[in-house]
């Protein structure tokens, strides 16, 4: 896992190589301090030797300036090491989240791959840090010391044997007494948001039905559960504490005692008293950072293996190698179509052996309830997924033949979730086709029946959207996407449910536009309304996932008893009411 | 669009700034004395807290000061030969035992402020969730759901951490400091000089490096809000991207920003990281320093007297823990201040004014008897009568009245002849003569005629917004008992629009000089295009938001009158977005009213046509529904929501039958449960379906926030009007 992480450092290797460099010989000055020290007491104090102590104090001030500067480059390199991991990961991620395909983007789920984007990315870059400087300072440290309290007095390196599995077992106990609750809390956290926000987002259900009381004790409850783990996890990490104060307060307490004894007995100089206290403290200190460095590395894997999830992932959609790409008519064809979203295998066809040609220019509309594939239908035409069975063709090509771009540029799609960018209207409308120029863009606004609305604002096209489109109504959003899909003047143009929120006048006028200016074009529609179907060529009824019925309105009418019914149901008078 | 959807935020840990941020509370002061509060509910235990921090810091700097007479016991006992040192063993026993009281310090300071720190900021969120329920609609307009979610999460927590631990932190430090400082200053005043200058040498790198720091990281924040936005904008919009074959603009737009974040996380990295081992390395320099310094001292005093080994030893041991506390408290300061920031932001929650809720007339359940008269509720389980409970210090008043034609009022009272003069009498004092009048709007009065005598009922007399006398009919049973405190009349549940304005942001009205007058059991439906305001309307019969002008009364009283919530209880609503709660299909039911039974609610389930599709749920009605019913359809919510008012059965309904995603069988199905749920009662229907409009007693259509239209389906079919229009024009409305 760590070498995967390390191969995205590229670009950053040298800083990444550099800080534990930098860091160790920035320990190995640290450590070299308390040794001049002891030279000075030695030869400087005891043997009265003014050039001894200049001597070793001036090497000291040399080491610790060596130390100060290799510090703050150490930071340097790792911040910029970790930074260069982050931002890599992150073009990894979107690049490869670019090329996924739309069942990819319905297995992940957006607010997933957001996280995975963000927060995980953050996560493994502190994990980073953590590791080029604290863990790798701390074994440094670690190794130096033990080796230089054994050059010193074995004899007092074992007062760390037996400090060190004390503080060992203490820290391995905390951290597996500790998880445990850490992750209830969390738990009850979850669970204290979720009650807030389920309150705040049906604010108008609670005062509607007068349960701010009730609303209240749902709070209580939840929030004094997560007090109560809280305190418990908490209290638990706190009883530690005074555990390992006691360690190190120990470890002090035994070799001073110990080592005076040595002095007294000879066996120590006692210039180096001290020196061997401060080495204990730093193999103490460097332990528990090692403890709190691979704790953080634990609950990073999570989000390491969260991020090499969505890079790992492998798009079922790939480009076709067809050389030579048909002309753009606008035929579009299905045969023998058969279609079920891959979910582990599970799940029932959504389209069952679906037969059905469009011809070039046609206008056809599909209808029928919801779930019965209709949606589905027009997105296997773009290819944004792959037919289970079955074959889909454009301009009597194959669409696993065609490469994504050369396929989808000759279609234009107004899906049914529409999006706009934060960006002006006419950012907004280039996306259909980067070279269009301001003549047709005003003729599809117009089409699109949004250019009224557009010049009524202030700054007309340069109107700046707001992200997701917040300050335009929906019916203006809609139409705005209808007309982004008619800048691209496509072969074919699909709509999928895309004027629900548009009255159904202007709806009419967009019809008529449609009539008027995309005669070459193959229109493919999904309504509900049967007003905004009926004088379509064509009439597809769907019924859970065939083709129940096609034909005109008025052949529909005649031959088809879902159409009828649905045409009954909005009839005015249709219905129990009559 | 709302915050908590935006990950991460600023992180704390080994990189990037403090949590929470760089901010600063508006009102230092009077923001943490009212957090302070909030810990100070148990005033002993916080102080006992504070002692073990002061205590444990004073210890901590006296167990370094220990070691010092053992070295120059034992460099002493060196000098003079000896070999062993009996007062070693106790001296260093009792250096463990000033160890072990610290530790003991430290456990209960920690202890304690852990408690005090998470009951506080329990009361805090509870004291903010409670304050959240009582704030009016339109502050939910204005702040978003992400905006208070983060008072809950980001705010409270940090709150919470720095009760925690900044609080101990900070004192401990000042403690340390200030005792070592001392210490230092006791050793030998002349290195202090020295130590003094490297104090200011680490003190500046706190200061430059920390201002580099907050500059860079406050970039940081900017890039990381720019980056994580497109990629938000990116993710959700992705099938649109792939549609129009977007990917590689993307790419670069995006690669742009990540590498503009990249550069200044860099840097804020660089800078807030490289604080401590520059500022720890420059400590050991002045560690030399004073080692030399030091060390020339205690050559030229005497190893074992003035200035001795253990002075040394301990003095550069100190000098080394000087700058730790300086660290600190720098670093607790900026978590402080920025929990304080957040508690701050927590208080303007608190503050905001809550709904005005003056009304003093409530909704009580009572027995009616077979004459109608009203008394109070005697019987078990759910009453089936409910009345208005109104005190009669009230603004408004219960008067006699006459109803003439087209439910003209008169107001009638009684009155004595005297000196062949008619005299009125107060309210509540019987005639001699039983005599009553009719009260002209003059104040003339007049003898009764017996035809007016037989139309008489009561009515409720109270200053309209003009401030002339207004007289409102009640149509139900009326008790009116002198001397009771109270005088009731019955539920019934007619509601009535006056003349009324009103806008949500001053100056944009929304509503112009609406008036529809819905009589108990009849039903208003709404028409008119999206934004024409009728879903406005509904909003204003159960107060959720307050009118500039006109009134609006239901059974006769000013809804303004009337306490909200039982002005609520008295209607329900099934509304466009359908929510649903964490819990079980039957919680959900439920919610409409809390002390249903099970058999009630599978019942208003059946009514709702609901009760086919729970049953065929994987566990019935005892499915869980998590995240807003997600797993359900959005027909089945609606059912479920129609479900809930159902089994609240309040006398006024209100329907917004917003059906556009759903498929018209679908909506049928939906529809049917609708009917049933309009079955005698007062009901406000937005209408999507002309047919649902027909059979209404009242079609209004609005229009840019006014009443274009008024009347029945026959009426408005004749006027050949905008109704018209719309129903010959087309099947169905926008």
């Amino acid at each position: 896992m760590l070498r995967r992480i390390a191969s995205y450092l590229k670009g950053y290797e040298r800083y990444a190589i550099g800080s534990p460099l930098l860091v160790m010989v920035e320990t190995a000055c640290e450590l070299t301090i308390p040794l001049l020290m002891a030279q000075i007491i030695d030869h400087g104090i005891y043997e009265e030797d003014m050039t001894a102590i200049w001597k070793y104090g001036g090497l000291m001030v040399l080491v610790a300036l060596v130390a100060t500067v290799m510090g703050g480059l150490a930071a340097r390199c790792a911040a910029y090491a970790a930074q260069g991991l982050g931002a890599n990961l992150r073009r990894a991620e979107f690049e490869k989240i670019s090329a996924f395909s739309f069942a990819d983007i319905d297995r992940f789920s957006s607010s997933s791959l957001i996280t995975r984007m963000t927060n995980d990315v953050t996560n493994i870059q502190n994990v980073c840090i953590m590791c080029l400087r604290v863990l790798i300072r701390a074994a440094s440290m670690l190794v130096a010391s033990v080796t230089l309290t054994l050059l010193i007095s074995p004899k007092l390196a074992l007062v760390v044997c037996v400090i060190l599995p004390v503080m060992a077992i203490g820290l391995g106990l905390l951290m597996k007494l500790c998880m445990p609750l850490f992750e209830k809390m969390q738990k009850a956290l979850d669970h204290l948001n979720e009650t807030v926000q389920e309150n705040l987002i049906a604010v108008r259900v609670v005062k509607s039905y007068v349960r701010e009381d009730h609303e209240r004790e749902k709070f209580k409850e939840a929030n004094d559960g997560f007090t109560t783990a809280g305190l418990r996890a908490v209290l638990r990490v706190v009883a530690m504490q005074p555990v390992m104060m006691i360690c190190m307060a120990a470890a002090t307490v035994l070799v001073l005692y110990n080592g005076g004894n040595m002095v007294l007995g000879g066996e120590l100089d006692i210039a180096y008293l001290q020196t061997v206290i401060g080495y204990i403290m730093q193999i103490l200190m460097s332990v528990m950072f090692v403890g709190m460095a691979l704790l953080q590395y634990t609950r990073a894997q999570a989000s390491t293996h969260r991020v090499f999830e969505v890079i790992d992932a492998q798009s079922a959609i790939t480009d076709g190698d067809a050389e030579k790409l048909p002309a753009p008519r606008g035929r579009v064809e299905f045969r023998d179509v058969s279609f079920r979203y891959q979910t582990e295998g599970a799940g029932e066809d959504v389209l069952r052996h679906i037969d059905l040609d469009i011809a070039p220019g046609e206008f056809v509309a599909i209808v029928g309830g919801t779930g019965t594939g209709k949606s589905s239908l027009v997105n296997l035409i773009p290819r944004f997924y792959d037919t289970s069975s079955g074959q889909v063709l454009v301009d009597g090509l194959d669409v696993r033949d065609y490469p994504l771009d050369g396929l989808r540029s000759r279609i234009g799609m107004v899906l049914q979730n529409n999006v706009l960018f934060s960006g002006t209207i006419r950012e907004n409308l280039l996306w259909g086709r980067e070279d269009a120029s301001e003549e047709e863009l005003v003729q599809a606004a117009k089409d699109a029946q949004a250019y009224d609305f557009i010049m009524s604002f202030p700054d007309g096209f340069d109107t700046y959207l707001e992200q997701g489109g917040v300050n335009v109504s929906g019916g203006q959003k809609q139409r705005l996407c209808i007309a982004r899909a008619m800048v691209r003047r496509p072969a074919v143009l699909i709509l999928d449910d895309s004027t629900s929120a548009v009255d159904s006048a202007t709806e009419g006028h967009i019809r008529e536009s449609f009539r008027e200016n995309l005669k070459d074009t193959t229109v493919i529609i999904i309504a509900q309304r049967i007003s905004s179907v009926q004088y379509a060529d064509k009439i597809v009824v769907l019924d859970e996932g065939t083709v129940a019925d096609i034909g005109s309105h008025d052949e529909l009418m005649a031959n088809s008893e879902i159409y009828r019914e649905i045409y009954d149901s909005q009839q005015e008078g249709g219905g129990k009411d009559e | 669009m709302s915050e908590n959807k935006r990950p991460g935020g600023p992180h704390g840990g080994p990189h990037g700034g403090p949590r929470g941020g760089y901010g600063k509370p508006k009102d230092l002061w009077g923001t943490a004395l009212r957090t302070v509060r909030y810990i100070a509910s148990r005033p002993a235990l916080l102080i006992a807290a504070l002692a073990c921090v002061v205590v444990e810091a004073v210890l901590g700097v006296r167990a370094t000061y220990m070691q010092k007479p053992i070295i120059d016991s034992i460099a002493l006992a060196l000098s003079q030969g000896q070999t062993d040192l009996p007062e070693l063993l106790v001296s260093c026993a009792e250096l463990a035992l000033v160890y072990l009281l610290a530790a003991a310090c430290i456990y209960i300071e920690a202890n304690l402020m852990a408690q005090l720190a998470q009951k506080g900021c329990n009361k805090l969120r509870k004291e903010l969730f409670d304050k959240l329920q009582q704030l009016p609609l339109s502050y939910f307009d204005a702040h978003t759901h992400g905006e208070l979610m983060s008072r809950f999460t980001n705010d409270a927590d940090n709150v919470q951490m720095a009760l925690q631990q900044s609080v101990i932190q900070l004192l401990s430090s000042v403690v340390t400091f200030a005792g070592v400082v001392i210490m230092m200053v006791v050793l030998s005043p002349a290195l202090f000089l020295a130590s003094l200058v490297m104090l200011a040498a680490v003190m500046a790198v706190f200061a430059i490096f920390g201002k580099r720091s907050r500059k860079y990281y406050t970039r940081q924040q900017a890039a990381m809000g720019a980056v994580n936005g497109n990629i938000q904008e990116m993710i959700e919009g992705l099938k649109v991207v792939k549609a129009f074959n977007h990917e590689e603009q993307a790419k670069g737009q995006f690669q742009a920003l990540n590498e503009d974040y990249r550069s200044a996380a860099s840097d804020a990295g660089f800078y807030s990281s490289a604080i401590m081992p520059i500022a720890s390395n420059l400590t050991n320099v002045g560690y030399a320093v004073t080692a030399v310094l030091g060390a020339i001292l205690a050559m030229s005093s005497g190893v074992n007297a003035g200035f001795t080994l253990g002075s040394l030893v301990i003095y550069l041991q100190y000098n080394r823990q000087v700058t730790q506390p300086v660290n600190q408290i720098s670093m607790q300061m900026t978590s402080l201040l920025s929990a304080l920031a957040g508690a701050e932001r927590i208080f303007q929650v608190m503050d905001a004014p809550p709904e005005t809720d003056d009304g003093k007339v409530t909704l009580v359940p009572v027995d009616k008897d077979e004459n109608g008269t009203l008394s109070q509720y005697s019987g078990q389980g759910r009453p089936r009568t409910w009345a208005w409970k109104v005190p009669r210090t009230c603004a408004i008043t219960l008067v006699p009245v006459s109803v003439g034609p087209d439910e003209t009022l008169l107001e009638l009272g009684q009155a004595d002849e005297e000196n062949g003069m008619l005299k009125l009498l107060p309210p509540g004092q019987d005639s001699k003569t039983g005599l009553w009048v009719r009260i002209g709007t003059d104040g003339a009065l007049a003898p009764l005629t017996a035809a007016e005598m037989a139309s008489h009922g009561w009515a409720w007399k109270y200053p309209g917004p003009d401030g002339t006398m207004g007289l409102h009919l009640i149509r139900g049973a009326v008790r009116n008992v002198p001397g009771e405190e109270f005088c009731y009349t019955e539920l019934r549940g007619a509601v009535r629009l006056n003349q009324v304005d009103f806008s949500y942001v001053e100056g944009k009205p929304v509503l112009k000089e609406v008036t529809v007058y819905a009589n108990p059991g009849q039903k208003i439906a709404f028409v008119g295009s999206t934004g024409a305001g009728k879903t406005t309307v509904t909003n204003l019969i159960n107060r959720f938001y307050e009118i500039q002008g006109g009134v609006i009364t239901c059974d006769g009283i000013d809804v303004r009158d009337i306490q909200k919530d039982s002005l609520r209880l008295s209607q329900g609503a099934v509304l466009q977005d359908t929510h649903l709660f964490t819990g079980t299909v039957m919680d959900n039911i439920r919610y409409g009213r809390l002390d249903a039974t099970d058999e009630e609610c599978i019942q208003a389930a059946r009514t709702a046509n609901a009760d086919g599709f729970i049953r065929r749920l994987p566990e019935g009605y005892q499915t869980m529904l998590t995240g807003d019913g997600a797993n359900l359809s959005q027909g089945q919510r609606q059912l479920l929501a129609i479900a809930r008012a159902a089994v609240k059965d309040p006398p006024i309904m209100v329907l917004d039958e917003a059906t556009s995603s759903i498929d018209t069988r679908t909506e049928q199905h939906i529809q049917q449960g609708m009917d049933a749920l309009m079955e005698g009662r007062t009901v406000f229907v937005i209408a999507h379906r002309l047919s649902t409009v027909r059979n209404a007693d009242c079609i209004v259509v609005i229009e840019g926030g006014r009443i274009m239209e008024k009347g029945s389906h026959a009426q408005l079919i004749a006027e050949q009007g905008r109704y018209y229009q719309l129903y010959t024009g087309q099947f169905e409305l926008d």
